[in-house]
């Protein structure tokens, strides 16, 4: 859905059937879910003694529930392709120096 | 009535009639307003961008002095208090669910619904506060703070790990403040109809950093809550 679309459509004479395109209420409770999901299973694990594999493993849930947000709730798998552009060009920049960071820190 | 002019790259310049404010159907004195949406929204993402490099630079110190201090880390994170740190990520990931649908029933037209959503968003982040408050109350009054004698007798890796948990989280409880103020704004906006169904953008890009505060939290908690 793009900003003009939206825009040009409220501004017609019956703007009221053009207006929303987004997903449904729905869609972001069942996202809301599956995020409380991975918080319960994040907890869960924090228990259990997995070595090495602890930090590796609550910072993947992490990875995947921020994930979750800035797809669905800061709307970026529906966005134009300039913000798509922008936000994942820079996410993997982000990602990858944290990363790389991580791995010299860790394993050298 | 409005009129739009779509200018090169998005940008559009507003025309809205007078005439809704009392003048006569034919008596059309077109107002200028510039305004472009697609540019604000990327002026915000740019402006997280930075927030992610601020936060960016203390999880990168958090590692450094994990790896230093690894037993000691893994000591220390035995004293934060799960229960709070999982009642403050339920807290705040329904803050998201509510913030979004805030915007959502905006965009569908329901006024009265989205000033609900919004005030309700509002209200989880005084939760948050106040779980927050006696999560730190109880450690302060352990005696652990930043420069106190009880914290100056732990191993120095422990004295690390909360200097960075007192510095990260309450940096974080700052945004989530800073989002409760604009929210509220966002609500009164909404109830004087100047952020309404067709121009939404203020709501929107608050609501972004909402998300965002929520998105570091989802980095911190493991961090300073679960790896023990």
């Amino acid at each position: 859905m793009s900003h003009s679309e939206e825009l040009a459509g409220s501004s017609t004479a019956h703007g009221e059937s053009i207006g929303y395109h987004g997903p449904s209420y729905g869609l972001f409770i069942l996202i809301w879910i599956a995020l409380v999901g991975l918080t319960s299973l994040t907890v869960g694990i924090a228990g259990i003694d997995l070595g090495a594999y602890t930090v590796s493993l609550a910072l993947l849930i992490a990875c995947i529930k921020s994930g979750l947000v800035l797809a669905y709730f800061m709307h970026f798998k529906f966005d134009t392709p300039l913000i798509k552009f922008l936000v994942g060009g820079c996410g993997v920049i982000f990602t990858g120096i944290i990363l790389f960071l991580g791995l010299d820190i860790f394993f050298i | 009535m409005s009129k739009i002019i779509e200018a090169r790259g998005g940008a559009k310049l507003h025309l809205t009639s007078s005439a809704a404010h009392g003048h006569g159907d034919n008596d059309q004195l077109f107002v200028h307003e510039f305004r472009d949406d697609q540019g604000s929204k990327v002026g915000m993402w740019i402006f997280i961008f930075t927030e992610a490099l601020l936060f960016g630079g203390l999880f990168c110190m958090y590692m450094y002095y994990r790896n230093m201090y690894g037993l000691d880390f893994h000591n220390a994170a035995l004293r934060p208090d799960i229960a709070a740190g999982t009642n403050n990520t339920l807290i705040l990931l329904t803050s998201s669910l509510t913030m979004v649908l805030g915007l959502a029933a905006l965009q569908k037209g329901h006024k009265a619904a989205s000033v609900v959503w919004t005030f309700l968003t509002v209200g989880f982040g005084f939760g948050f506060l106040y779980n927050k408050y006696f999560e730190w109350s109880h450690k302060i009054g352990d005696g652990i703070f930043p420069g106190s004698e009880t914290l100056s007798l732990f191993p120095l890796g422990e004295i690390q790990f909360f200097g960075l948990y007192y510095l990260m989280t309450g940096l974080h409880t700052l945004h989530v403040i800073i989002g409760m103020v604009v929210l509220t704004v966002c609500a009164v906006k909404i109830m004087y109809n100047s952020i309404n169904k067709d121009k939404y953008i203020v709501l929107e890009n608050s609501g972004l950093y909402w998300h965002l505060v929520d998105l570091i939290w989802i980095f911190l908690f493991p961090l300073f809550y679960l790896l023990h």
